[in-house]
């Protein structure tokens, strides 16, 4: 007998790259000039720190910062620093230290040197490695490698591995303004801001970002994934540049975000995660770091105070949410922002995401076996908030079209106002989270935990969130028929938020109830060593880990469900 | 930045009496073009150069085409009352562009509720202080608020006063300053542009209930309870709305609190006032030249205060009065007997 075999979908869109030859990315030419940008980098942010001081005089800057340095060199160190990282940082102290007994008038000269040595040095640790060939080395593997993964997994029988039944594509829906972001990128530059979840989030964009005939996008990847070999491999590749969490000094920042104003304003897409780190509560982000989301602001009013303004230089703000069943570092997340909550304590940045074994087991279980995900792409915005139509026009909330120059516009010029920056940096904050909500589709799964998590708080009203976790196992069964009630309620006024444009829902979500509710159990978190939710034999619901629950719960927090009839 | 040249034209949308003040004060440095909705009291006030009773500077123009205000000002000031509020941006937002900064004199509320949502409690959502109506309705981020104990007959007479202008952005402070300050205005800045909006509209209850008092012609001591107890009011529902304590503190907050809780020139202590004195709400409405924002700001915040569980014993009282649901004899004694806490309990 012939082996079932799935059939492959004819309808699946192939995505042209929007730009022919490798050559013309802008990313490549960056790569190209590493060095000539490096430069650019350390320049402007002198500029910038001698122009604004906060209160502190330089050499009181300099002393924190060698200081602080020296601490992190001794204290936390990391396979991926420098050989020279503790002689450097004792060098500049003593550099520091010899400019003391300089003359007075003397004293600032050298101050300054050293700070352009320490920016020079910072911008040099920041700025990635593209590589074109080693880009399309990892695409491949990414790619093609998973690809026939997946089919010796689904399209069983020994041959399968050269089969081209199954793609990635499959597995992965892509859905929204996917025209739009295609053409505006041709017009533009694009500034990604995904929602964050899982250290592979950001494998995952790179695969869609390909997929879709985009060119590569760079971004600010942990410097901690540097630390991993093949994940210092693929981020080289990808043209990530390196973020470094534990270093906090103004200096340090200062460079990161001339790095980042730098390349977009050359027009290299750009990707950041606005939520700063992974959300450790696995909430939509409701609080977004707004550092790296400046720069695109200031790039954008840089590029309308050039003297010879490029054509197509606007700069795109495109919000992306993804979705999962299941997020490898669940349990660790949850736990990290329980304890935090618990007591808000001063929290080291650990680097748990470190084992080889660990994440190749997951990428086999993740890339062959079921459990779908989706991305979905926003409608673009301009640097402060407001929607563009597809050519890239700013237009108002009543759908006028308006100068995006005008905002930066007192009495008919364009000035430099930081303090203004600032603000419409909070405002495009606030409307990427708003997008992030809207554009977000519920899984069944969520609602499973959603709805699991909501019944046991009700239940035990006097309880709260700590105690709730701890309850006893014996609490911990739900009847189907009381569980199957509120599910039913909740679905439905999740499909009434839809309706109303609040947020998105997975197709899988308009299956019959019962139907929703076994897809929903059976994905919740399915590869967690305990799985979050089970069926008893009598057919009820048991909950085994209600820290995950939770977590998966929060998915869905943020759209006043509770609080609707 | 550039420096403001003298010869840009300001704008001022709304002729009563607060604006006219308003259009008086800022044409001491600049041109103003004064924007009369009516034509034919334009046309009145353009002949006879008087606007609510107050004679206006020689170099204010008057208009009513709002396109002139968007096309020849980059700085305007609406001051129309709230319940007009809403439709006066809808025409003016077509002539708006992003460079425009402007920064509003109301102290009301917006209520907008969609046909859906009609019936069901009322929530913040559906509340929207005037900057939020501007940045609802436009495509101007640059927006501020003027707050303050500031009587508009007071103004007129040119006694010294002092104001404040709050704004989340430093530039648009600054442009309220440069064109409001004089030697007998002083202008503050804040940047907790919410919280100085809702002391403004807030002490408008207050100011009605303190007017009751001065109508059952109790004295000082009951007219001190109820402001201070009338501030700690203040400052919960300013919380729950999203404004800081701060605010409350400070010129916009106490101090235009006292100044329209003891004046009375003040609209919304008159109405407190007349109240007591036995007349109905009807009667005292249908009698005044201008709205008493305070009237709508109670019934307002007694539906949120209901929504969000905020306890607000004088805007409840106050409503049940409105309502004729509870005379004031009746509100003094179910007052009195109201169980507080501590006196203060809003502060770290």
């Amino acid at each position: 007998m012939k082996p079932l075999v799935l059939r492959r979908r004819r309808n699946k869109k192939q995505y042209k790259p929007i730009l022919k030859s490798a050559k013309s990315w802008p990313v490549v030419q960056m790569a190209k000039k590493r060095n000539e940008f490096i430069q650019l980098v350390v320049e402007e942010s002198y500029e910038n720190l001698l122009e604004e001081r906060r209160g502190k005089s330089l050499r009181e800057e300099l002393e924190t910062t060698i200081f602080r340095e020296k601490q992190r060199a001794k204290n936390n160190p990391w396979k991926v620093d420098p050989k020279d990282d503790k002689e450097f940082w004792s060098g500049m102290q003593h550099k520091l230290m010899e400019v003391d007994a300089y003359p007075e008038d003397e004293q600032e000269a050298g101050q300054k040197s050293i700070l352009k040595e320490i920016l020079s040095r910072y911008g040099n640790e920041i700025a990635g490695n593209f590589n074109p060939s080693h880009y399309s080395v990892a695409k491949a593997v990414v790619t093609i490698g998973f690809g026939r993964l997946l089919n010796v997994a689904r399209v069983k029988g020994p041959w399968s591995i050269f089969s081209n039944q199954l793609d990635l594509d499959d597995k992965i829906h892509v859905k929204g303004e996917i025209d739009q972001l295609r053409k505006l990128a041709k017009i533009g530059t694009i500034v990604m801001v995904p929602t964050h979840y899982s250290n592979l989030d950001s494998v995952l964009i790179g695969w869609v970002i390909q997929h879709l005939g985009l060119p590569p996008f760079i971004y600010g990847a942990g410097l901690n994934l540097f630390n991993l070999k093949i994940f210092a491999y693929f981020m080289n590749s990808v043209g990530a540049y390196k973020v470094d969490r534990r270093k906090k000094n103004p200096l340090y920042l200062e460079a990161l975000k001339s790095y980042s104003t730098t390349a977009i304003r050359e027009g290299c897409h750009s990707l950041f995660f606005p939520g700063g780190t992974r959300s450790r509560s696995g909430k939509v982000e409701k609080q977004l770091k707004l550092g790296l989301l400046g720069t695109a602001i200031e790039a954008q009013r840089q590029i309308m105070q050039s003297d010879e303004k490029p054509e197509n230089s606007k700069i795109f703000i495109v919000p992306m949410t993804l979705h999962y069943h299941f997020v490898l570092e669940a349990p660790s997340l949850i736990n990290d922002y329980l304890r935090i909550k618990g007591r808000e304590k001063y929290y080291r940045e650990r680097d748990e995401f470190t084992s080889s074994y660990k994440i190749s087991k997951f990428l086999m279980k993740f890339f062959t076996k079921g459990s779908d995900i989706s991305v979905s792409i926003g409608k673009a915005l301009d640097v402060v908030g407001n929607y563009v139509d597809e050519n890239g026009n700013s237009i108002d909330n009543k759908g006028k079209e308006i100068d995006l120059e005008d905002y930066f516009k007192s009495h008919g010029e364009i000035t430099e106002d930081r303090q203004r920056e600032q603000e419409y940096n909070r405002i495009l904050g606030k409307k990427i989270v708003q997008e992030f909500h809207r554009i977000n589709r519920g899984f069944s799964s969520h609602l499973v935990a959603f709805t699991a998590f909501k019944y046991l708080e009700k239940i035990h009203p006097s309880l709260d969130l700590y105690s709730l976790l701890r309850l006893s196992d014996e609490d911990l069964i739900i009847s189907y028929s009381a569980f199957r009630d509120e599910f039913s309620k909740n679905l439905r006024i999740l499909k009434e938020k839809k309706e109303a444009g609040e947020l998105g829902l997975a197709d899988h979500m308009y299956l019959d109830i019962d139907d929703v509710v076994k897809h929903g159990v059976k994905n919740l978190g399915m590869y967690h060593a305990m799985l979050p939710a089970v069926w008893t034999k009598s057919g009820d619901l048991k909950i085994q880990d209600m820290n995950v629950l939770y977590y998966y719960h929060n998915k869905l927090v943020g759209y006043d469900i509770e609080l609707s009839k | 930045m550039t420096s403001s040249s003298a010869s840009d034209l300001v704008g001022v949308i709304g002729a009563g009496s607060f604006g006219t003040a308003v259009a008086n004060i800022l044409a001491e440095k600049s041109d103003v073009l004064l924007y009369v909705r009516d034509a034919e009291k334009a046309e009145e006030i353009r002949t006879s150069r008087l606007s609510s009773s107050q004679r206006i500077e020689d170099n204010i123009e008057i208009t009513s085409d709002i396109s002139e205000i968007g096309n020849r000002c980059e700085v305007i000031f609406p001051v129309v009352p709230s319940a007009n509020f809403r439709a006066m941006i809808e025409d003016l937002a077509p002539h708006l562009k992003p460079y425009h900064v402007l920064i509003h004199g109301t102290k009301g509320l917006d209520v907008n509720v969609p046909d859906h949502k009609k019936g069901e409690p009322l929530t913040r959502k559906e509340v929207k202080t005037m900057s939020e109506v501007i940045r609802e309705l436009t495509p101007v981020l640059r927006v501020g608020c003027l707050a303050g104990p500031n009587l508009a007959t007071e103004i007129a007479e040119r006694q010294p006063a002092a104001s404040v202008v709050a704004s989340h952005f430093e530039e648009v402070i600054d442009i309220g300053q440069k064109l409001l300050k004089s030697d007998r205005f002083m202008i503050y800045g804040s940047n907790d542009l919410i919280g100085i909006e809702l002391c403004g509209v807030l002490k408008n209850i207050i100011a009605i209930g303190s007017g009751a008092v001065s109508g059952m012609g109790l004295g000082g001591n009951t007219r001190s309870l109820l402001i201070s107890r009338g501030m700690v009011e203040m400052i919960y529902i300013g919380n729950a709305l999203g404004g800081n304590t701060k605010a409350f503190l400070g010129l916009a907050g106490v101090g235009d609190l006292i100044a329209t809780c003891t004046s009375n020139l003040s609209r919304n202590f008159t109405v407190g006032y007349r109240l007591a004195k036995g007349e109905t709400l009807q009667e005292i409405i249908e009698s005044m030249e201008e709205v008493a924002e305070g009237v709508n700001t109670i019934r307002i915040i007694k539906d949120l205060a209901q929504t969000y569980n905020i306890r607000v014993p004088i805007t409840e009282t106050l409503d049940k009065i409105m309502k004729g649901e509870m005379t004031v004899e009746d509100s003094h004694n179910y007052f009195m007997k109201f169980p507080f806490r501590a006196e203060i309990d809003f502060m770290e």
